[in-house]
């Protein structure tokens, strides 16, 4: 791997991470095919598409929790492949993820979950590494008798809040969100939404979220990607169907992103309507998670 | 690193792309035939034809189950393998290793000493009247004892553990893989080996032989009482002959053997928690198929290390023949 010497400045117009002919495939199953995006620093990017069009894999594989299959994937300018498990580890200390459901350790208490990265990454528990986690916790707007609770103690809107902590306690370059604000109700999605934003002021960090909700996707973004799923598209064309900034998506050419956008069911009701009555519907589910356990068990 | 990570994908789309083959028809006939579950018929179809179609089936089924089964295999070896090597490069995170070792341990004890107990009161029960017939019950103390003591405590204590953790540790890293703690394991920097294998694996592997013994003693103790004051055979023959017949290389014996039974618990437990399909179902197949899959291991495994220790003995103590007689 060639080092170069990059100066402050340079490093801060490189692009966080780029992609070049990302394609995840599992056996013959084509998730993702050739995917090429450039995600500079400061932005704030919202992924969105159908349910199974690879959005939350796409998510994953930008930072590594899921092996491309092809292409490749350059974060900081470093091809994740060619990085040892060390240097892997290193990176790690760089991004935060928030996971769907905040994926918070159910045997540890509140304060052991948001501590994890810190004892992770050798920060010594003490007073600092209390005060720090005291202050993501007032950041998150959530009071510190939740520290000494358990995650199921919890209702959905405080897990997530405590998963939002949890990826920031260690200052994170990039910030990634699995659907933020799925399950939530209007308001609490709204808090997180709020919350969003304010981490990215406050911290001027690269976002990158993955959501169903557009009323989430205008309101917090500042460029748009939608996915379509590959089983469905019409030869030579990209998966990405848009890539832009949100005001646009209204007049957007392609129909598909205008009734995804609004919400209308169009021809997609008759098409699962017609296809539930052949069974040329593969259950892709068991296959794929399996696959998914064997490649990150490593 | 990299070839590793060829290594597993190339594992990886083997097995998917055959699982997908077994569980549909195969994926090169077209939507029609998916449909029917069949091959293509014609409308003049011969039996020949037919019965060549069926037998393709079954011996596609067949050989594709055989190299699933080679896939896991080289999967689990894989598996072990970076476990051993992160266990001795790197220390245990602390505040995992003593949770497990009381999990698999101390709260174990209590259910392996009552099964040892009974085991042993069982065997006592069943031999007496075969061995009365010969005039031979006061060698009972030897041949429970050393039932017991190279074959029963071993494997049972090991199925119980098989049962009662290694379900368990199937079911805790199912559910972690299935709410995506594991994703997040490793996207805070941890590896899910290190940190969720490892532990246990120490866990079962230290703790065995404290269990093995505790289930001979109980089996002892249980045969004692049913033989000497149920049945009413003379104490001290029972002791005594207990005493001359069973030596140190059948403690030894039983106890290498648990070595390899907690190893074998903590390895196919996790391997199956970490494999685990998605949903309620996927975590309990998980759990059943931890237990049962362990249990049939050890069972094999205990064939094969019979055979290796009695060569052993044999050759460093080859006038020795069998003392019962």
């Amino acid at each position: 791997m060639v080092t170069t010497v990059i100066s402050q400045s340079d490093r801060s117009k490189l692009p966080i991470i780029e992609t070049q002919g990302l394609s995840i495939r599992f056996g013959r199953q084509v998730v993702l095919s050739d995917i090429n995006l450039t995600i500079a620093r400061g932005q704030t990017v919202a992924i969105i598409g159908e349910s199974g069009c690879g959005k939350t894999m796409l998510l994953k594989s930008l930072v590594g929790l899921l092996p491309a299959s092809q292409g490749s994937v350059r974060f900081d300018g470093c091809d994740l492949k060619t990085l040892s498990e060390h240097e892997l580890t290193k990176l790690r200390k760089r991004f935060g993820f928030v996971f769907q459901n905040a994926a918070l350790f159910d045997s540890m208490s509140i304060q052991q979950n948001i501590a994890f990265p810190l004892n992770q990454h050798g920060v010594p528990s003490g007073s600092t590494a209390q005060a720090l986690i005291e202050q993501r916790l007032m950041e998150v707007g959530l009071p510190n008798n939740v520290l000494s609770k358990r995650p199921s103690q919890l209702s959905g809107g405080m897990r997530k809040r405590v998963g939002l902590a949890r990826a920031l306690i260690l200052q994170p370059e990039l910030l990634l969100y699995d659907e933020p604000t799925t399950g939530l109700d209007p308001i609490m999605s709204d808090v997180i939404n709020e919350l969003i934003l304010r981490t990215q002021r406050r911290y001027s960090v690269t976002s990158i979220v993955v959501t169903h909700d557009m009323h989430s996707a205008c309101k917090i973004a500042d460029r748009v990607i939608m996915l379509y799923p590959y089983s469905r598209l019409l030869p030579g064309e990209s998966q990405v169907l848009y890539d832009g900034p949100p005001e646009e998506l209204e007049q957007s050419k392609d129909r598909r992103v205008r009734q995804f956008v609004r919400g209308e069911a169009g021809e997609r009701l008759m098409e699962l309507l017609s296809s539930s009555t052949s069974t040329s519907h593969v259950d892709e589910t068991p296959h794929l998670h399996d696959t998914i356990a064997r490649r990150e068990a490593q | 690193m990299p070839a590793k990570q060829c290594d597993v994908k190339f594992v990886a789309n083997v097995k998917v792309g055959l699982s997908s083959k077994v569980s549909s028809s195969s994926p090169d006939t077209g939507p029609m035939e998916r449909d029917m579950g069949t091959t293509p018929r014609t409308t003049r179809d011969s039996l020949w034809e037919r019965l060549s179609g069926a037998f393709v089936k079954v011996a596609s089924a067949w050989g594709s189950v055989v190299i699933q089964g080679i896939n896991t295999l080289g999967d689990i070896s894989l598996f072990t393998w970076r476990m051993l090597l992160w266990m001795v490069t790197a220390k245990p995170r602390s505040g995992t290793l003593m949770p497990n070792f009381y999990s698999v341990g101390v709260l174990s004890l209590p259910v392996v000493a009552l099964t040892g107990t009974f085991i042993g009161m069982v065997l006592a029960l069943q031999s007496y009247h075969q061995f009365k017939t010969m005039g031979l019950e006061s060698k009972l103390g030897a041949v429970i004892t050393m039932s017991l003591v190279r074959e029963l405590g071993p494997v049972l204590a090991a199925t119980m553990l098989a049962g009662r953790v290694g379900s368990a540790m199937a079911a805790v890293i199912g559910t972690m893989r299935v709410t995506e703690q594991i994703d997040a394991l490793v996207a805070m920097g941890a590896n899910p080996i290190h940190y969720l294998v490892v532990p246990r694996f120490l866990a079962c592997v230290l703790l065995i032989p404290a269990l093995t013994i505790m289930a001979d003693f109980m089996g002892i103790v249980g045969g004692y009482f049913f033989s000497v004051i149920v049945f009413g055979i003379d104490h001290a023959a029972y002791l005594k002959n207990s005493r001359d017949f069973v030596g140190g290389f059948d403690f030894f014996t039983g106890i290498f053997k648990s070595v390899f039974f907690g190893a074998i618990i903590a390895i196919v437990s996790c391997y199956r928690g970490f494999h685990c399909q998605a949903g309620a179902e996927g975590v309990g197949r998980a759990a059943t198929a931890a237990f049962v899959q362990s249990f049939v291991m050890i069972l094999a495994v205990d064939i094969v290390l019979n055979m290796f220790l009695d060569g052993i003995y044999y050759s460093l103590w080859p006038t020795s023949g069998s003392k019962l007689l």
